[in-house]
């Protein structure tokens, strides 16, 4: 193997959690399966030469720069194509999140290479690299192999933990690319808007979070008694955020916060993976929702099936009481 | 302008899904639908179409699929799209992400359409890719998750939520925009439009017809291979309660919330 290709985002001069953690997993695998890390950033003058070196000590012997516009895919493929073709990597590597999946997407196409998404794991076996994804709604788990190198990985949300193994800084390489005429035909207006007030949900000890089962907006007036009773905070799922019952700064998932409160306590969610990826490591679970078959249930440990309108509001009475006495 | 929307017949969502161990694909067998996250795709289509801001010719389906596949687009149809193509060649199963992306992008481009849509994710397969994989593949823009798209002449201004909150990108025409179910709450057929569905054209195509190379797709051309299936990591089944009698189910809860020292 001829080593891993770890793409790292970084935003407002600091390095995106679940990109640290890919690039440290990339530097793991490339001690077992033999060849370097490297890791690959996308920006402006922020990416000074101290930044891109810090990646070194996340396990990266070399970071590639490239200067191009920041937050979009595209200029990211571009930049990783020719660092592929002209040092050979086997291996692409992301840490998930939505232009990990863009990039990932992209390369695929222009290298005819296989790609695997979702990945909560990766093993390297006899100098080559297997990535272990889940599928159908995480009830079985699939061993994917690649046909010819290179090959692309992009890992599920907080599949890989950022650890600082590496020796140092690492030696910062411009990238001479030439940018593919359709990779400027998207212009980033305005990045990283912040809606709605702002609601801390990391540091709660108690979360309850509610989705579209809720019905309405409204229905959020009873989580939030709810969660005034328990002494806890609100959380939101991406579709009720979206459809702008609740602000953004209170969404669970993939695109919003990762939490681990003491109690999670979701209330008409039905449990995508873009959700469970944000809440799983939970230390208790109770979902309540009035499908059976809903998904939540099967990573809950209290499940409850039933109607919220009817249950919320005796939970709440009865909290009240159990806290008044 | 011509707009063309991706689709694809998944499995029913009431249908409980398994991998064929012989071929360790996913059984298709079964009740099937249109992939629910793509009739976003085609209301977005049609309120562009309507819209009035630019002159929409035509809505195009487009699908890869077996045989059965033809329901997933008379379903687009009774949606809104004008007409669809159907690709479909034995040489096409087992296709992966990589191959079905190339033979999708062999069709669109003979269709040279000034927008593609399609939505976020299939409801089987989930991969979250294949707009993006498209987009390469036809050298043009891409954007994926845009919960809001406003169009103007030659040019669409996309709102998506990214890492660090809400983006808005400019993207110029024609593009490939992949876009998440928050963006729209599609519309249902009406019994004529349902009736209708079968009667508007449909061009079915080989992989000759749309000059796909033989050895880019199916299983020979695949760049991944399924090494195993498992099954998941064990995890404990959690307690299950049926609200039957709510002050039951309340208390019940309260207790196990206490037990476990929440409420505090």
């Amino acid at each position: 193997m001829s080593g891993i290709l770890v793409y790292a985002l970084h935003y407002e001069g600091a390095f995106n959690k679940n990109s640290l953690g890919a690039v440290s997993e990339g530097a793991r695998l490339a001690g077992q399966a033999g060849g370097e890390c490297a890791a690959v950033v996308v920006g402006g003058d922020d990416l000074t030469d101290e930044l891109c070196a810090s990646l070194g000590a996340y396990g990266a012997a070399k970071v590639y720069r490239g200067k191009a516009d920041e937050g979009l895919a595209q200029p990211v493929v571009d930049v990783m194509a020719k660092v592929i073709e002209d040092n050979g990597y086997s291996y692409a590597l992301f840490g998930g999140g939505l232009l990990g999946f863009e990039i990932g997407a992209g390369l695929t196409a222009r290298l005819n290479a296989g790609v695997t998404m979702e990945v909560t794991e990766v093993k390297a076996e006899d100098g080559k690299l297997v990535a272990v994804r889940p599928i159908l709604q995480d009830s079985a788990v699939v061993d994917s192999g690649y046909v010819e190198e290179p090959g692309i990985i992009i890992g599920r949300l907080n599949a890989f933990e950022a650890t600082e193994n590496g020796s140092g800084g690492a030696e910062v390489e411009d990238v001479d690319f030439e940018i593919s005429e359709f990779s400027t035909r998207c212009r980033m207006v305005k990045r990283g808007e912040q809606r709605g007030a702002d609601v801390n949900i990391e540091d709660a000890d108690l979360l309850v979070a509610g989705g579209r089962g809720l019905g309405k907006a409204e229905g959020f007036e009873q989580l939030e008694a709810l969660a005034g009773a328990m002494g806890g905070a609100v959380a939101a799922t991406r579709a009720v955020v979206d459809a702008g019952w609740y602000p953004y700064a209170a969404q669970i998932g993939q695109t919003g916060k990762t939490v681990a409160p003491k109690l999670y306590l979701a209330a008409g969610i039905s449990g995508a993976i873009q959700h469970k990826v944000g809440m799983q490591s939970s230390e208790n679970i109770v979902a309540i929702n009035k499908d059976p078959n809903a998904p939540i249930f099967e990573y809950s440990d209290l499940g409850v099936v039933g109607d919220l309108n009817k249950i919320l509001p005796k939970l709440t009475e009865a909290v009240k009481a159990r806290k008044g006495g | 302008m011509k707009i063309c929307v991706l689709v694809k017949e998944v499995p029913d969502a009431a249908v409980e899904k398994r991998i064929d161990e012989g071929s360790m694909r996913l059984d298709r067998s079964g009740e099937k639908n249109l992939n629910p996250f793509d009739t976003h795709a085609i209301e977005a289509a049609m309120q562009v179409k309507e819209g009035g801001v630019v002159d929409v010719e035509e809505v195009v389906a487009v699908t890869m699929g077996p045989d059965t596949a033809v329901r997933a687009l008379h379903k687009a149809v009774s949606l809104g799209a004008d007409r669809s193509i159907h690709l479909t060649d034995d040489a096409l199963t087992g296709s992966d992400c990589c191959a079905t992306g190339y033979a999708l992008a062999r069709v669109l481009e003979a269709e040279s359409p000034d927008l593609v849509l399609c939505g976020q994710q299939s409801d089987d397969g989930e991969c979250y890719t294949m707009g993006a994989i498209v987009a390469d593949h036809l050298k043009m823009p891409s954007l994926t998750q845009v919960i809001k798209m406003d169009v103007a002449d030659g040019t669409l201004t996309c709102e998506r939520q990214a890492e660090y909150g809400y983006d808005t990108v400019e993207v110029d025409l024609p593009a490939v925009i992949s876009v998440g179910d928050a963006i729209n709450e599609p519309r249902y057929p009406s019994l004529k439009a349902i009736m209708g569905a079968k009667k508007k054209p449909l061009d079915t195509k080989s992989i000759g017809d749309a000059s796909i190379e033989a050895d880019r797709v199916g299983t020979g051309g695949s760049r991944t291979s399924v090494l195993g299936i498992n099954p998941p990591p064990p995890k404990a089944a959690g307690e299950i309660i049926e609200d039957e009698d709510t002050n039951e189910t309340v208390e019940k809860i309260v207790s196990w919330l206490d037990e476990r020292k929440l409420l505090a």
